[in-house]
C-alpha cells in the first residue's frame, strides 16, 4: 500500500485525465438512467409477459452458462493434456467469438441447424423427425456456440495454472486418471468454474441479437427484447423504461457480483503448453479426449465454413445497400476505437497507479448497463431537443465504445502498472511528465496491448446490433442491420454475402489493429 | 451548432428550389420490395404528378404507427399508407393525422366513410397451405391438431394483430382458451408479414397466417397451384389497408393528390396482382384471371370501429398470457 502510493507521487500520470473520462462514462449513463428513471411509471408495474420475459432472461441465461461450462470442461481438459498438429490454431479459433458479429453466427447456425439445414437433412434423410432452431433451445444453442470457447479458454487457463510438478508426482504415485481428477483437477475446477460460470450468466442476461432473430414470439423474449419491443413496436417509453431498470438491477447486480468471481482473462501466451500427462496415455483416454476435440471443433467450425460458403454464393446478390452499410459501418468502428482510446488510456493510467480496482468497476458497469437502456435513455434525453434520428450513429459509436472499455481496461491495466513500476522513478528523475510521459514511456511500451484493445474494440463495434436497432432509419443503417433486414425479407443468400462481408471487416479491423501495434514493436 | 443551422437552411433552400417537389410515403416492407406493388406505384404516380414519390419501408403496419409516435410531429412522412381498419383508432389518437377529401366508387363489402383515411385494397384473412395438407377447419381443430403455424406479431404487423380480432370476434371470452390451445402450435412469431412468409416458404411451418389472396400470388406469378386458404367455419376476419395523409406534412397538395391516386383506376389495376389483395375500388376490367379460383369465406368477420381499440388492448394481453407461458 505504501510503496504503491510512493509509486504515485513519484511518476506522475496525472490522475486528473483518468477521473475525467470515468465521470464521462458515469454521466453518460446516469444521465440515460435519469431519464429512464423520470419517465418509467414505477406504478403502472410490469404485466404478465413483462415477467415472463424476466424469468426467461435469467432461466435462458442460466442454462446457457450451465451447458457451456459444463460441456468446455472435457473439451478444455483435452486440449490441456494433448499436443497435436493445429492445436495452436484451435486453441486461437477459441478466442475468435470475441470478435465474431452476434449475427453472422447466427447465421451460421441457422444454416446448420435450421429447418432447412445441414442437420435437418441428415436426420431426414435417416428418417428421424427434424429439429426446429426458434425459441427457447435455439436461444441456447447460440449461447452455447459463443460461451462454449469462452469457458474452454477460461478453464485451459486453469489446467495450464496446475504446476507440472503436480502431474509429475500424480504419476509416481501411480494415480489412475480418475484420482489424478479428484486430487488435482477438481480442487482446481471449483476455484474456476463459478467464475465462468457468473461470467457466461453476464454475457447472456443481456443477450439481444440471438433473442431478436431465434426468439420466437413472447415465450422466448429477453428483457433487451423486450425493451426494444416496448420501444418499437408499443412506443410505451414508461415501459421501456420500467424494463431498463429492472436490466439494470439484474445486471448490473450480477456484473458486480461477477467482478469477484470472475479470473483473469488472460490475452495471449501460455495457452500452448501441453502438460506430460502420465495419467492420460491410455488408449481409451485418448480416444476420448480425440473424440471430444473432435466434436468441439466441429460445432465451432461447422457454421464458420456455412457462413463462408453461403457468402461467397452470395456476394453477387448483394443491393447496393449493402455496401453503403458496410462503409457506415467501418466509420462507426474507427469512431468508437478513438472515443475507447481516450477513455481507456487516461482511465488505466489511473488505476495502475493505484493498488484497487474501483475504476475498473466504473468500466464493468459500461458492460452490464444495457445498451438499449442507454439507447432509450438519451433518445428520451434529446428527444425535446433536436431529432434523437439524427445522433443515433453517435449514441452507437459511444455505447460501442464504452461496452469494449472493460475488456480494454483489462488488458491495459498489467503492462501500464509495469511500465510504471519499471520505467516511472526513471521518468520523474528526468522530468518527464504530462503528455510527454504519454508519448516517450506509456505509448511505445503500450503499443501491443493498445493494438489488440483497438482491435477487440473495432470488431465488437463493427458487429454490433444494439442501439442502432432502436434507432433504425432506412438511411442509417449499419452492416449487422441490413443482415437483419435482408434476413426479415427471406433474402438469404444476400444475407449470406453480407454476413461473409461483415465477418471480413470485423476480422479485418481486428487484424490491422492487432498487428499494426505489434509491427516493429520490441516488446 | 450555428454552422448546423446554417447548413439546414442552406439544404432547405436548395429542397424548395429544387424542380421536383418530393412526397415521402411511409409503408410496409413488402409494399416496396421489388416484386411488390411499389415499383408500379411509383413510375404511375411520377408519370402524372411532376413530383419525386420516396415510398420508404418500415417493418410492417402496426410498426409504423409506433414509428410515427416515436417521430412526432418532426416526422418526415407525408403519407402513410399500409394501416388497416384495426388501427384506425390508435393512429386517431395520436393527433398526427389530417383530414383529406377522397371520392371513390368503392367496392369494399363494406360502406366506407371516413374523413381521414382512404381504402386502397381489402381481403380476407387466412392460414394458407400446401395441397398435400388436409387443413383444421377452425381455431378448435387447429388448437387439437398438431399443425405448425408461423403467425405475425399484433404488436408489428397488422396480420398479427387481425388474428388476434379475428379469434376475439369469433370466440369472445372464450379467446384465451383458444389461445392456450394454440399455443403449441405456433412454431414462431415475427414481426412482419415478409418474415413468416417467408418461414413458410421455406418450409419452417405447416401453415402461415396470411390472405385468402395469397394463393393467388403463386398461382399466377409463378403458375404455381400447390398452395390453398384454409377455410374456417367461425368465418374470416377482414381488412381493409388504408392511407392516410399526416397533418406535419409539407407537400399537403401532393399527398392529396396521392391518396386520391391511390383509388384511381390507375393504382387499383396494379394492386390486385402485387399486392395480391382484392381492388377498393373494382377496375374496369375486373378481377385479374385467376382470382376466381380462391376460396370465399362463407362468413366475413369485423369489429365495429368503435370497439376496436378496447378488443385491440383486451385481446393484446390474452394472447401475450397465453404465448408467453
Amino acid at each position: 500500500m505504501a510503496r504503491s502510493s510512493l509509486a504515485v507521487t513519484e511518476v506522475s500520470i496525472s490522475p486528473k485525465a483518468g477521473i475525467g473520462a470515468a465521470l464521462a462514462v458515469l454521466v453518460l449513463i446516469a444521465l440515460a438512467l435519469a431519464a429512464v428513471v423520470s419517465r418509467a411509471e414505477l406504478g403502472g408495474g410490469l404485466g404478465p409477459a413483462d415477467w415472463a420475459a424476466v424469468r426467461f432472461t435469467v432461466v435462458q441465461a442460466a442454462i446457457s452458462a450451465f451447458v457451456s461450462v459444463l460441456l468446455a470442461i472435457p473439451v478444455a481438459r483435452a486440449l490441456a493434456r494433448r499436443r497435436f498438429f493445429g492445436r495452436g490454431a484451435l486453441v486461437t479459433l477459441l478466442g475468435a467469438p470475441f470478435i465474431l458479429p452476434v449475427i453472422v453466427a447466427v447465421l451460421g447456425l441457422l444454416a446448420v441447424f435450421g429447418r432447412s439445414g445441414w442437420l435437418n437433412d441428415v436426420l431426414g434423410a435417416l428418417g428421424l423427425p427434424g429439429v426446429s432452431i426458434y425459441g427457447f433451445h435455439g436461444v441456447v444453442l447460440a449461447h452455447v456456440f459463443f460461451n462454449l470457447p469462452l469457458a474452454t479458454r477460461l478453464l485451459l487457463q486453469g489446467w495450464q495454472g496446475i504446476p507440472a510438478e503436480r502431474f509429475r508426482l500424480c504419476a509416481q504415485l501411480r494415480l489412475s486418471p480418475r484420482a489424478v481428477l479428484r486430487a488435482v483437477e477438481l480442487p482446481m475446477l471449483a476455484q474456476v468454474v463459478p467464475g465462468a460460470l457468473a461470467l457466461v450468466f453476464v454475457i447472456c442476461l443481456t443477450s439481444f441479437a440471438v433473442a431478436l432473430t431465434l426468439g420466437g414470439g413472447p415465450r422466448a423474449t429477453t428483457i433487451e427484447l423486450a425493451i426494444y419491443q416496448a420501444f418499437r413496436f408499443d412506443f410505451d417509453l414508461g415501459r421501456a423504461a420500467l424494463l431498463s431498470v429492472v436490466q439494470l438491477v439484474l445486471a448490473g447486480g450480477m456484473a458486480l457480483a461477477a467482478l469477484w468471481l470472475v479470473p483473469v482473462l488472460r490475452v495471449g501466451g501460455g495457452l500452448d503448453r501441453a502438460m506430460l500427462r502420465w495419467d492420460a496415455r491410455g488408449g481409451l483416454q485418448l480416444l476420448g479426449d480425440g473424440l471430444v476435440i473432435v466434436l468441439a471443433a466441429l460445432f465451432l467450425l461447422v457454421p464458420l465454413a456455412a457462413v463462408v460458403w453461403r457468402g461467397l454464393l452470395g456476394l453477387g446478390q448483394m443491393p447496393g445497400e449493402v455496401y453503403a452499410a458496410a462503409i457506415t459501418s467501418v466509420w462507426v468502428a474507427m469512431a468508437s476505437i478513438a472515443v475507447m482510446l481516450v477513455l481507456a488510456l487516461p482511465m488505466a493510467g489511473w488505476i495502475a497507479g493505484r493498488a484497487g480496482g474501483s475504476v475498473e468497476a466504473v468500466g464493468l458497469l459500461g458492460l452490464s448497463a444495457s445498451p438499449l437502456m442507454i439507447g432509450t435513455g438519451w433518445f428520451i434525453v434529446i428527444n425535446p431537443y433536436a431529432d434523437p434520428f439524427d445522433f443515433a450513429l453517435a449514441v452507437t459509436v459511444l455505447v460501442n465504445a464504452m461496452m469494449a472499455l472493460p475488456f480494454a481496461l483489462r488488458i491495459l491495466v498489467p503492462p501500464m502498472r509495469d511500465a510504471v513500476a519499471q520505467y516511472g522513478r526513471l521518468s520523474a528523475m528526468l522530468g518527464v511528465r504530462g503528455w510527454r510521459l504519454w508519448w516517450v514511456l506509456l505509448l511505445p511500451r503500450l503499443r501491443a496491448q493498445i493494438g489488440f484493445a483497438a482491435g477487440l474494440s473495432g470488431a465488437l463495434s463493427m458487429g454490433d446490433l444494439g442501439v442502432i436497432a432502436l434507432f433504425a432509419d432506412p438511411e442509417r443503417v449499419t452492416l449487422p442491420l441490413q443482415m437483419v433486414r435482408l434476413m426479415g425479407a427471406y433474402r438469404m443468400d444476400a444475407a449470406a454475402g453480407a454476413a461473409l462481408l461483415l465477418l471480413t471487416l470485423s476480422l479485418g479491423i481486428f487484424w490491422i489493429c492487432d498487428k499494426g501495434g505489434r509491427w516493429r514493436a520490441e516488446t | 451548432m450555428k454552422y448546423l443551422t446554417f447548413a439546414t437552411a442552406i439544404l432547405a433552400a436548395t429542397a424548395a428550389f429544387a424542380e421536383t417537389p418530393e412526397l415521402t410515403v411511409y409503408t410496409y416492407d413488402s409494399f416496396v420490395s421489388d416484386w411488390g406493388p411499389g415499383p408500379g406505384i411509383e413510375g404511375a404516380f411520377e408519370e402524372v404528378c411532376a413530383c419525386d414519390l420516396k415510398l420508404v419501408g418500415l417493418g410492417d403496419g402496426a410498426a409504423l404507427l409506433a414509428r410515427l409516435k416515436l417521430e412526432g410531429a418532426r416526422s418526415d412522412a407525408d403519407v402513410v399508407m399500409g394501416l388497416d381498419t384495426s388501427l384506425i383508432a390508435a393512429a386517431m389518437e395520436t393527433g398526427l393525422f389530417a383530414q383529406t377529401a377522397v371520392e371513390a366508387e368503392y367496392t369494399l363489402p363494406v360502406a366506407w366513410s371516413d374523413p381521414v383515411f382512404a381504402p386502397y385494397d381489402w381481403g380476407y384473412f387466412a392460414f394458407v397451405h400446401n395441397k398435400d395438407l388436409t387443413p383444421p377447419a377452425n381455431f378448435r381443430e387447429l388448437g387439437e391438431s398438431d399443425v405448425s403455424i408461423v403467425i405475425q406479431d399484433p404488436r408489428s404487423s397488422t396480420p398479427g394483430l387481425g388474428l388476434l380480432m379475428w379469434v376475439k370476434a369469433a370466440y369472445g371470452d372464450e379467446a384465451p382458451a383458444i389461445w392456450e390451445a394454440m399455443s403449441d402450435n405456433v412454431v414462431t412469431v415475427t414481426k412482419g408479414w415478409s418474415e413468416a412468409y417467408g418461414l413458410f416458404l421455406e418450409g419452417e411451418a405447416d401453415m402461415v397466417l396470411s390472405y385468402t389472396t395469397s394463393p393467388a400470388y403463386h398461382l399466377i406469378a409463378e403458375q404455381d397451384d400447390s398452395k390453398a386458404a384454409a377455410s374456417f367455419d367461425e368465418g374470416h376476419y377482414m381488412q381493409i389497408e388504408v392511407l392516410g395523409k399526416l397533418a406535419g406534412t409539407d407537400q399537403p397538395e401532393l399527398a392529396d393528390m396521392f391518396m386520391n391516386f391511390m383509388v384511381s383506376q390507375a393504382a387499383q389495376a396494379i394492386l390486385p396482382t402485387t399486392n395480391w389483395m382484392y381492388p377498393a375500388v373494382m377496375p374496369a376490367a375486373g378481377l385479374p384471371e385467376g382470382f376466381e379460383t380462391l376460396m370465399v369465406p362463407q362468413k366475413a368477420l369485423i369489429i365495429a370501429h368503435d370497439e376496436v381499440t378496447a378488443v385491440r388492448e383486451e385481446a393484446l394481453a390474452e394472447w401475450l398470457a397465453a404465448l408467453s407461458q
